[in-house]
C-alpha cells in the first residue's frame, strides 16, 4: 500500500504541472476533479489496511498513514470532489488566460492537504499548512476585483502571520527533545508517554503552536480573515477552504495534542480550546443575526461548526468519534452549499440575501438542493451533524463540562434560528402577480455531486461497519480508547 | 575557538540582530528598512555560522549559507526590486511616533527577558542565554505589522517575525532539522513573492500601497 501514500501527493502535483503547460480546455475543466478523485481513492486504498491490522502504513520516517491520517485523507478527496466536480468552470472560462494556473493551483491546494495529512513529522506539517496558504492566495484573489484583492491581502498576511506562530510553537517542542535521546519531530515518537520531554518547553510550544493552527482554522478571535476569504473566493475555492483546510488545521492541533496530553495533560488545552470554541460560537451568533450577504453567512456558519468542533477536541477521547464524523458531515454539506451559492452568485448577479426572494418559486432547480443542504447544516436530522452534535454535547456533559455545552447550546439555539430565518427569507414565498416569471428549473451545473454529497452526510451516521470503526479506530490514535 | 572567543561573537551576532530591528523601528525611509532586513539576514547567517563552527557541524555551515542567500540576498533584492530614484522617495508615516515606537520596543525587549527567564530559565549555555533576543525580534515584528500603513513596510515586519522565529530555533534547539529549514526558507520566499504580486495589483488598483484603504469588506 506504499505507493498510496504518493498517488495523493503525486498525481494532483503531475495534473498541475499538465494544466499549466498543455493549452486544452477540457484538460483544465478536469484536472482539479481528477485530483480530486485520485486523493479519495487514496484514502479509501489506506483505510483498508489502517483497519485490518489497526496499524499504520509507513513510508521512511516522512509519511505516515494511521486510521486518522487514512480518514482525513479521504475526507479531503471527498469534499474536493464535490467542490470541484460541483463547481466546475463552464468551457469559455476555461479557455481564460488565467484558467490554466487556476487549475493548476487547486491542484496543488489538494496536494498540500494531503501531505498536511500523511506528514509523520510535525515541522513537515507544518510545511504542508503554510503551502496551502500559498497555493490559495492567488485562487482568493482571482477576481482581481479590489474587494478579492483586500480579501487575499488579509488571508495571507494573517495566515502566513499566524502558521509563524504555530512554528515557533513546533521550533519550541523540538527544543523540549533536544535532550532527550533523539530529537525529534515525528510526532509519533513525540506522542508517547515517558520520553522525558522538558514540561515548561511543552506546555509554551504547544500553546503557541495550537495558537497557530487556530488561526488557519478560524476559531474567534483570530478568525477576521475568514468571512472576507471564503465570500471572495471562487465557489470551489471557498468550498475546499470551509470543507476541508479549516479542519485539516484541526487535524493539525488535534496532533499537538496528543503530544502535550502525553506530557502535561489534558487541562491546559481543554481551557485553551473550550475558550476559543465558545468564543467562535459567539463571534458567529452575533454576526449570523443580522447577516446581509449569503456567501459571508456561510463564512460564518463555519467559524461556528469549527468553534463546536473545538470544544469537542477539548472534550477529550469520548467526543473525538463524534468531532470526525462532524469533519467529514461538515465538509461535504459546506462544499456543496459553497458550489450552489456560486450557482445563484452567477444566476442572479448579487450576493445580498434581501435582493433574492422567492428562490424556491422562480428557481426551484437550485432551491431545493439549497433547502436540503441548509437544513442538513442547520443540524437536522438524519443529517450526520445533527448525530455529530448530539454526540459532542453528550460527551461534555458526561465528563463534567456542563457548562461549557450548556452555553455552546444557548449560542447554538440563536444560530440556528439566525440560519432558519435567512433561508426562509431567500427561498420562501412567490413573487407579486405584477412580476410574471417562469419557474427555472435548471441546476446550471452538474447535479451528481450535490446528490451523492446530500446522500452520504444523510447515511453516514447509520453505518457501523467501517465507517463507525474507523472514527474509533482514529480516535484510539490519538491516545484516548473512548 | 576559545571560550571567550565564541561568547564574543554571539554576543556580536546577537546585538546586531537586536539593534537593527530597533533601527528598523526608528527609520520611516523604505530603502533604509530593507537594507537593514540584509543586515540582519546576514547577521543571522553569521550566527548560525559561528555554532556551527563551535559544535563543528558542517550541517549548520550549510544552513547558514542557505540562510544568507535568502535572507540576506534574495529577500531583500526582492523588496528592492524597483528603481532606486522611486524607492528613495518612499516614506512611511507609522501610527506610532518614533519615540514612543522605540520606548516600546524596549519595553518589549526587556518583557521578553522576563518571559523567557520564567518559563524556560535562561539556561547554562552561551547561546540559550541569547535567547529572548530572538523573542523580541518577533514582538518587533509584531509591532511593525501593526503600526505600519504600507504594504511594503508590514512585509518588512512580516519578515523580522521570521528572523525572531529562526533566532529562537538556534539559540534553543541548534536549529531544526535541514529539511525543515530549507521548507521554512521556501515558504517565506513564496510568501513574499505572493504579497510583492499583491503589492504591485494594489498599485495599479488603488495607486498606491496604502493598507488602509482595505476597508471596503466588514460586517
Amino acid at each position: 500500500m506504499e505507493f498510496a501514500l504518493l498517488t495523493p501527493l503525486a498525481i494532483p502535483v503531475i495534473l498541475a504541472v499538465l494544466s499549466l503547460t498543455i493549452d486544452s480546455a477540457q484538460l483544465r475543466r478536469y484536472s482539479p476533479v481528477a485530483s480530486s478523485a485520485a486523493v479519495l481513492v487514496s484514502g479509501l486504498l489506506l483505510i483498508g489496511p489502517a483497519l485490518e491490522r489497526g496499524g499504520a502504513t509507513s513510508l521512511s520516517d516522512l509519511l505516515r498513514a494511521d486510521a486518522l491520517s487514512s480518514y482525513m485523507l479521504a475526507v479531503v478527496g471527498a469534499v474536493g470532489l464535490v467542490s470541484t466536480w460541483g463547481g466546475i468552470s463552464s468551457v469559455a472560462a476555461s479557455r481564460g488566460r488565467t484558467a490554466g494556473s487556476y487549475g493548476a493551483l487547486l491542484s496543488l491546494f489538494l496536494a498540500a492537504m494531503s501531505l498536511a495529512v500523511l506528514a509523520d513529522s510535525i515541522g513537515l506539517m507544518w510545511a504542508a499548512i503554510e503551502a496551502t496558504t500559498i497555493a490559495t492566495a492567488f485562487l482568493v484573489g482571482h477576481h482581481r476585483s479590489r474587494r478579492s484583492l483586500e480579501a487575499a491581502w488579509k488571508y495571507v498576511i494573517l495566515g502566513s502571520v499566524g502558521v509563524a506562530i504555530a512554528l515557533l510553537g513546533i521550533v519550541l517542542i523540538y527544543a523540549a527533545s533536544i535532550d532527550t535521546d533523539t530529537p525529534t519531530l515525528s510526532w509519533l515518537v513525540l506522542s508517547q508517554s515517558g520520553l522525558g520531554l522538558d514540561p515548561a518547553l511543552v506546555t509554551a510550544g504547544g500553546a503557541l503552536a495550537v495558537l497557530g493552527f487556530a488561526t488557519k482554522s478560524g476559531l474567534a478571535p483570530m478568525h477576521s480573515w475568514l468571512p472576507d476569504a471564503h465570500s471572495q473566493a471562487p465557489a470551489p475555492v471557498s468550498g475546499l477552504m470551509s470543507g476541508v483546510l479549516l479542519s485539516v488545521a484541526l487535524y493539525a492541533i488535534l496532533r499537538i495534542q496528543t503530544i502535550t496530553n502525553a506530557v502535561i495533560g489534558p487541562d491546559f488545552l481543554r481551557v485553551m480550546l473550550s475558550i476559543g470554541g465558545l468564543l467562535s460560537l459567539l463571534v458567529a451568533a452575533s454576526l449570523l443575526i443580522r447577516q446581509r450577504d449569503y456567501k459571508r453567512m456561510l463564512a460564518y456558519s463555519s467559524i461556528e461548526h469549527m468553534g463546536l468542533m473545538a470544544i469537542g477536541v477539548a472534550i477529550g477521547p469520548a467526543a473525538l468519534p463524534a468531532v470526525l464524523l462532524y469533519i467529514l458531515a461538515h465538509g461535504l454539506i459546506k462544499a456543496t452549499l459553497f458550489v450552489i451559492s456560486g450557482r445563484i452568485l452567477a444566476v442572479e448577479g448579487t450576493p445580498v440575501i434581501a435582493d433574492v426572494k422567492h428562490l424556491l418559486a422562480r428557481r426551484p432547480g437550485m432551491a431545493i438542493p439549497w433547502l436540503i443542504a441548509m437544513s442538513a447544516l442547520i443540524g437536522f436530522p438524519p443529517f450526520s451533524i445533527f448525530f455529530a452534535e448530539v454526540g459532542i454535547i453528550t460527551a461534555g456533559w458526561s465528563v463534567g463540562m456542563g457548562g461549557v455545552v450548556g452555553a455552546a447550546l444557548v449560542l447554538l439555539l440563536v444560530i440556528f434560528a439566525a440560519l432558519t430565518r435567512l433561508t426562509v427569507g431567500m427561498t420562501m414565498g412567490s413573487p407579486p402577480e405584477s412580476e410574471p416569471f417562469v419557474a427555472d428549473r435548471s441546476a446550471h451545473g452538474p447535479r451528481l455531486p450535490i446528490i451523492l454529497a446530500l446522500v452520504a452526510t444523510a447515511s453516514m451516521a447509520f453505518i457501523a461497519e467501517p465507517v463507525g470503526t474507523l472514527l474509533l479506530q482514529a480516535t484510539a490514535v490519538l491516545g484516548g480508547t473512548n | 575557538m576559545t571560550e571567550t572567543l565564541y561568547t564574543q561573537l554571539v554576543g556580536l551576532c546577537t546585538g546586531t540582530l537586536l539593534l537593527t530591528s530597533a533601527l528598523m523601528v526608528w527609520r520611516h525611509s523604505l530603502l533604509a528598512s530593507i537594507r537593514l532586513l540584509a543586515a540582519q539576514g546576514v547577521a543571522l547567517a553569521a550566527l548560525i555560522a559561528v555554532m556551527g563552527a563551535e559544535e563543528g557541524e558542517a550541517e549548520l555551515l550549510l544552513v547558514s549559507v542557505l540562510i544568507l542567500a535568502t535572507k540576506g540576498v534574495l529577500l531583500p533584492w526582492v523588496l528592492a526590486h524597483q528603481s532606486k530614484a522611486t524607492i528613495r522617495t518612499i516614506e512611511e508615516s507609522p501610527r506610532l511616533n518614533p519615540t514612543a515606537a522605540l520606548l516600546t520596543v524596549t519595553l518589549l525587549t526587556i518583557l521578553s527577558y522576563v518571559v523567557v527567564s520564567q518559563l524556560i530559565g535562561l539556561g547554562t549555555s552561551v547561546a540559550s542565554n541569547a535567547a529572548p533576543i530572538g523573542l523580541a525580534m518577533i514582538l518587533t515584528g509584531f509591532l511593525l505589522l501593526i503600526t505600519r500603513r504600507r504594504a511594503r513596510s508590514q512585509l518588512i515586519g512580516f519578515l523580522l517575525l521570521d528572523n525572531g522565529i529562526a533566532t529562537v530555533a538556534f539559540l534553543t534547539s541548534g536549529g531544526v532539522p535541514l529539511l525543515l529549514e530549507f521548507g521554512v526558507s521556501l515558504d517565506v520566499l513564496l510568501v513574499v513573492l505572493i504579497l510583492h504580486v499583491f503589492t504591485g495589483r494594489m498599485r495599479n488598483k488603488f495607486g498606491g500601497t496604502d493598507v488602509d484603504q482595505l476597508r471596503e469588506l466588514h460586517d
